[in-house]
């Protein structure tokens, strides 16, 4: 465990406590709790800085899942480093913009502040793992948050769509992703992307390397919004506008982006890699500028601006993979000169992105629209909105000074020298990637001009605005104040990022490159004299400005070129038709009658246990060890069968439940000869409470109609019962066979009295060896306990059919039953006692002794019900005035304390200890934590037994 | 005796699974309950029956009989109470409040 940890599960931390601290402070808008986290842990990345620059990287691990290789490893170098400092850094401005974004009075902040820190936790999580698992874990929270967020807004249909879309595209590419990665583990055998990297030259021509490259890349391409997956971002954008600005433009659209360069020293040697990010990222650019023109929603066009810049970098990422190709050669710098370009601009984009962003939420907050046909003139109104809308446009068209500027002379840097490539037909194609690239560079600056001078230039058309736009707070300022300052300092001082932040991260994505001891040198200048790209920059400009004057006029700039088939309608019309199909596959068999469930239940049994045996040559009979069988035996199997079968042809529903009684008390019969005392004694108590239970409900229950139904019908059943029957029996006669493997059985009978100290070997396996079992068992009993009292209790508003029809309101019996039999009456007294103070022996002698807390429990009931038959119910409640359901918690603690008692002696949960006390008349004792389980056991049945007997025989 | 179990073991699942296949809740119940002592007595039988004395080692027998069915038993047997307890319960609100136990007739609806 190391800080790092502790700066991952920070954020967490605060997404649990917000609603405390909410509750604790109510009148102080969540926002500034919140606050502090990111801003921390944007000062401690700071300070880690210098420690990774000299060092190389900083890490830790926690054992989470040794055994199948998945650990909580820490691993902080370069590039993780530069995403934290986003993360925080942009975290702690966009959480500050939103203070004063987001109306404490009319918005559930708590709500917004916990995914939002659940997010950061994510990111950071994301971004610092070096386990594959982990990662992806922290990939889908990511996912699941940004839905939370973009859905903020829930009473909005367009949130909801947004939110949806996101989660299914992003969600998609997550699962291709997660199997690239076991793809992966299965070539090398491990999930750690540091072990991955070492071990690439043994994987490099595997059958599996390509296709997990393939399914990895999907992941990278649907995170990050490249063409075609890029169609869940513009919906997105009905977040609030600070999550826009963070999530959907600064951190967790760029997932992706971090993805492909950690991946890159895996798969940079790949031609389809390089062709593939590099490819589908400048169509992407170009694609993204281009639909950016046509927006007239001001997030719209940012969102756009987002996925096109995203292509931007991914693109440079795959041209600076081609440096792997040329290790050891100085063409090898040559070509990570795009890495470089990638990584500053990834900075710039955040910096740059986070401004407009937060102008724009500036503009709808003060004006009440973000359309650009009804802004304009604002300059006048909002004259710092506007210089800082302006430093954010310029920075992004790319003009000198901001910082802006210098990466996209970068990226001309790298598409021109890709030109000199001469493997993978490069050569041959290389000189198309400068020109697409100068076209995007061309509709960039005029989406940029557009989005400035469209708002703040122009005619000031007021009328047409819900509001009076005035200059926005100041707190609403702060932020984008403080990153239109850095795109200036960047722009011209960027060399402090590019010592700090970019020669590290350089070394983490080309660690082929370097030797021992060395470090990439990273220069940038703001001034490198009259090159190509100056002239391609000066290029741009100037055709960018003919075209913005044209905008207005020209169709094929402000006009969408397709309406009928575009990528949207597909994704909706896919996902209806998959819809409508499986709705369709559904029906078919979804038929809402229980009995073809039941029917599909019970042939896929016959089917798949019959035909596996007869397959497996399964079903042949031992009959050597079988046991001899009396005549008494024999008398009880055939009274056993024959009450069984005379149910089937009943019709009165007493005969029915009686007959079903007599077949419980057989088989405890059964329990008896086959040397099963506990199992005896739980039936006998069982069957009496269930057939008094029946009997009770009996009243209201149906009159059994002898069932009018078509013979087909009934040999349909028929023939099911039978196959079912038939193959239970031969399953029964093949167990004689001799055994595949050895039974654990004798180890609970050496070691009962040896571990455990009980002789009764029944109740030591409930009570010691599958502790765990029992205490989940009484939870399940509770829960069917507490459904029974919610069923019969809560009655719903429409729950107006109370007395149904041929129903009589009377009380049922219990309540207003008293027996006037005089020697039930007088009997009953002396019973309950003897039952009672039975009960309690049976309980504390289970350990060694037929018995424990079930049987006891059950015989406690069974005299309490004989209680409430013969005096009545109040008697009972006189007798015994607890509240059964908490006696049913009371138990289930008492056992949960049991098991969380061994941790103070540090042992494993439900650890039991015992030992022998000598006590004076009485003799030796046995004093066993297993008997205050059992205790916990013993409250808990009552407390179920009574819950139900009580409500039921209760309800009116 | 195995033999003759068997085969009583397979009668209580034919007419446990018969019962469920009916119409009529009441019936549907009991059927559980028929399956439920047929699994109960599947379980005994296949670890082979009157192998020893009854698993309490106070008895200092040569021999026990396997004690790890009885325990599943046991647990079985009580939740098997909770869950038929539970059905009954929730037949008999089924029945009170839509006026019918006939399974044909209470058929969930298609949702569009």
């Amino acid at each position: 465990m190391v800080i790092l940890h502790l700066a991952i599960i920070l954020p967490f931390l605060f997404a649990i406590a917000a609603p405390i601290l909410h509750k604790l402070l109510p009148r102080v808008h969540v926002g500034w709790l919140m606050l502090p986290v990111p801003a921390a842990l944007f000062a401690y990345m700071l300070s880690l800085i210098p420690v990774i620059r000299d060092k190389g990287f900083q890490e830790g691990t926690i054992a989470w899942m040794p055994s199948l290789g998945v650990d909580v490893h820490v691993y902080a170098d370069g590039l993780a480093l530069l995403f934290a400092l986003l993360i925080t850094g942009i975290g702690s401005l966009v959480l500050l913009y939103s203070i004063y974004y987001l109306d404490k009075n009319r918005e559930k902040l708590v709500r917004f502040y916990v995914s939002l820190m659940l997010f950061m936790g994510a990111m950071l999580g994301l971004v610092l793992s070096d386990n594959l698992m982990v990662l992806y874990g922290f990939w889908e929270l990511t996912s699941i948050s940004s839905f939370l967020l973009i859905a903020f807004w829930h009473e909005r249909e367009k949130s909801l769509y947004g939110a949806m879309k996101s989660l299914v595209i992003t969600v998609f590419g997550g699962l291709a992703m997660f199997s690239g990665f076991l793809l992966l583990y299965v070539m090398t055998g491990t999930f750690s992307i540091r072990e991955l990297i070492a071990g690439v030259p043994a994987i490099a021509g595997h059958d599996l390397f390509v296709p997990a490259m393939l399914l990895i890349l999907l992941g990278a391409f649907t995170k990050s919004a490249q063409f075609p997956f890029h169609i869940w971002l513009p919906d997105a954008m009905e977040a609030p506008t600070p999550v826009s600005a963070y999530l959907h433009s600064a951190t967790m659209v760029k997932a992706g982006i971090y993805l492909v360069a950690r991946m890159s020293p895996i798969f940079a040697g790949e031609a389809l890699w390089l062709w593939l990010v590099s490819g589908l990222g400048l169509l992407t650019l170009v694609y993204g500028s281009f639909r950016a023109l046509k927006q007239i929603d001001l997030k719209s066009m940012l969102a756009f601006s987002t996925i096109s810049q995203l292509g931007l970098v991914m693109s440079l990422f795959g041209l600076g993979s081609a440096a792997a190709l040329y290790t050891g050669t100085p063409q090898a710098e040559f070509f990570s000169k795009a890495t470089m370009a990638a990584l500053f601009h990834l900075l710039n984009h955040a910096i740059f992105k986070g401004t407009l962003f937060m102008v724009v939420g500036i503009v709808d907050h003060e004006t009440g629209t973000r359309d650009i046909r009804k802004l304009g003139g604002l300059m006048a109104v909002m004259p710092i909105t506007f210089t800082i809308a302006m430093i954010g446009s310029f920075s992004m068209a790319g003009i000198p000074p901001f910082n802006g500027f210098l990466s996209k002379e970068m990226f001309f840097t790298a598409v021109l020298n890709i030109r000199s490539m001469d493997l993978y037909g490069m050569d041959a194609w290389g000189t198309l990637f400068p020109v697409i690239a100068w076209v995007a560079s061309v509709f960039t600056f005029i989406y940029s001009m557009l989005l400035v001078f469209r708002t703040f230039g122009g005619k000031a058309q007021f009328d047409k605005l819900e509001k009076k736009p005035h200059e926005a707070p100041l707190g609403l300022l702060l932020s984008p104040v403080v990153l239109a300052t850095l795109a200036i300092v960047f722009g011209l001082f960027p060399n402090l990022a590019s010592y700090s932040l970019i020669e590290p991260a350089m070394a983490a994505v080309h660690p082929g490159l370097l030797g021992p001891g060395e470090q990439f040198m990273v220069s940038i200048s703001l001034w490198h004299g009259f090159t190509t790209e100056l002239f391609m920059t000066a290029g741009v400009v100037a055709l960018g400005i003919v075209l913005f004057l044209l905008h207005k006029r020209s169709a094929v700039l402000n006009q969408p070129l397709f309406v009928k088939a575009t990528l949207n309608k597909s994704y909706d019309g896919g996902l209806s038709m998959m819809d409508r199909v499986s709705h369709a596959i559904t029906r078919v068999y979804m038929t809402g009658s229980i009995r073809h469930y039941m029917i599909y239940i019970f042939a896929f049994l016959i089917l798949a246990l019959g035909l596996t045996l007869f397959g497996q040559n399964a079903f042949s009979i031992d009959t050597s060890g079988f046991a001899e069988m009396s005549f008494y035996e024999g008398a009880i199997m055939l009274a056993l069968v024959l009450a069984s079968i005379a149910v089937l042809f009943v019709n009165s529903r007493l005969m029915a439940i009686i007959l079903t009684g007599a077949v419980g008390y057989l088989v405890s019969l059964f329990f008896v000869i086959f040397r099963a005392p506990d199992l005896a004694l739980t039936q006998l108590s069982v069957e009496t409470v269930s057939v008094a239970l029946f009997l009770l409900c009996f009243y209201h229950l149906p009159k059994l109609k002898k069932e009018l139904v078509s013979l087909r019908f009934k040999l349909g059943n028929l023939i099911i019962a039978l196959g079912v029957g038939a193959t239970m029996t031969l399953v029964a006669l093949s167990a004689s066979r001799t055994k595949p493997f050895e039974s654990i059985s004798h180890y609970f009978l050496e070691n009962s009295y040896k571990l455990a100290g009980g002789k009764n070997v029944v109740n030591v396996i409930l009570v010691d060896f599958r502790g765990f079992d029992t205490m989940l068992e009484i939870v399940v009993l509770g829960i069917a306990s507490f459904g029974i009292y919610a069923l019969i209790k809560v009655k719903l508003k429409e729950d107006g059919l109370e007395s149904a029809p041929g129903q009589s309101r009377a009380a049922l019996p219990l309540e207003a039953y008293k027996s006037n039999d005089v020697i039930l009456k007088t009997l009953a007294k002396l019973t309950i006692v003897i039952i009672l103070g039975f009960s309690l022996y049976m309980f504390y002698m289970g350990h060694n002794h037929p018995g424990g807390g079930f049987i006891g429990a059950l015989m406690a009931s069974a005299a309490l019900l004989l209680m409430g038959m013969s005096f009545g119910m109040k008697k009972v409640d006189r007798f015994m005035p607890l509240n059964f359901q908490k006696l049913t918690a009371l138990g289930i603690l008492i056992a949960l304390l049991t098991g969380i008692g061994s941790f103070v002696f540090d042992a494993p949960f439900l650890s039991h200890a015992f030992d022998y006390f000598d006590v004076p008349i009485i003799g030796e004792l046995e004093l066993a934590t297993a008997t205050l389980f059992d205790l916990g056991v013993y409250l808990t049945v009552i407390g179920v037994a009574m819950t139900i007997i009580f409500t039921i025989g209760r309800d009116q | 005796m195995e033999l003759y179990m068997s085969l009583t073991i397979g009668v209580l699942f034919t007419v446990g699974v018969y019962l469920i296949l009916s119409k009529s809740l009441l019936r549907i119940i009991l059927g559980t309950s028929f399956l439920t002592h047929g699994v109960h007595l599947l379980l005994l039988t296949m670890s082979r029956l009157k192998t020893g004395a009854a698993p309490l080692l106070g008895e200092k027998a040569d021999s026990y009989v396997d004690p790890l069915p009885q325990a599943l038993i046991l647990t079985s047997i009580v939740i098997s109470f909770g869950v038929t307890s539970f059905f009954i319960v929730l037949a008999y609100k089924a029945y009170r409040k839509l006026g019918t136990d006939d399974m044909e007739q209470l058929r969930g609806e298609q949702h569009e």
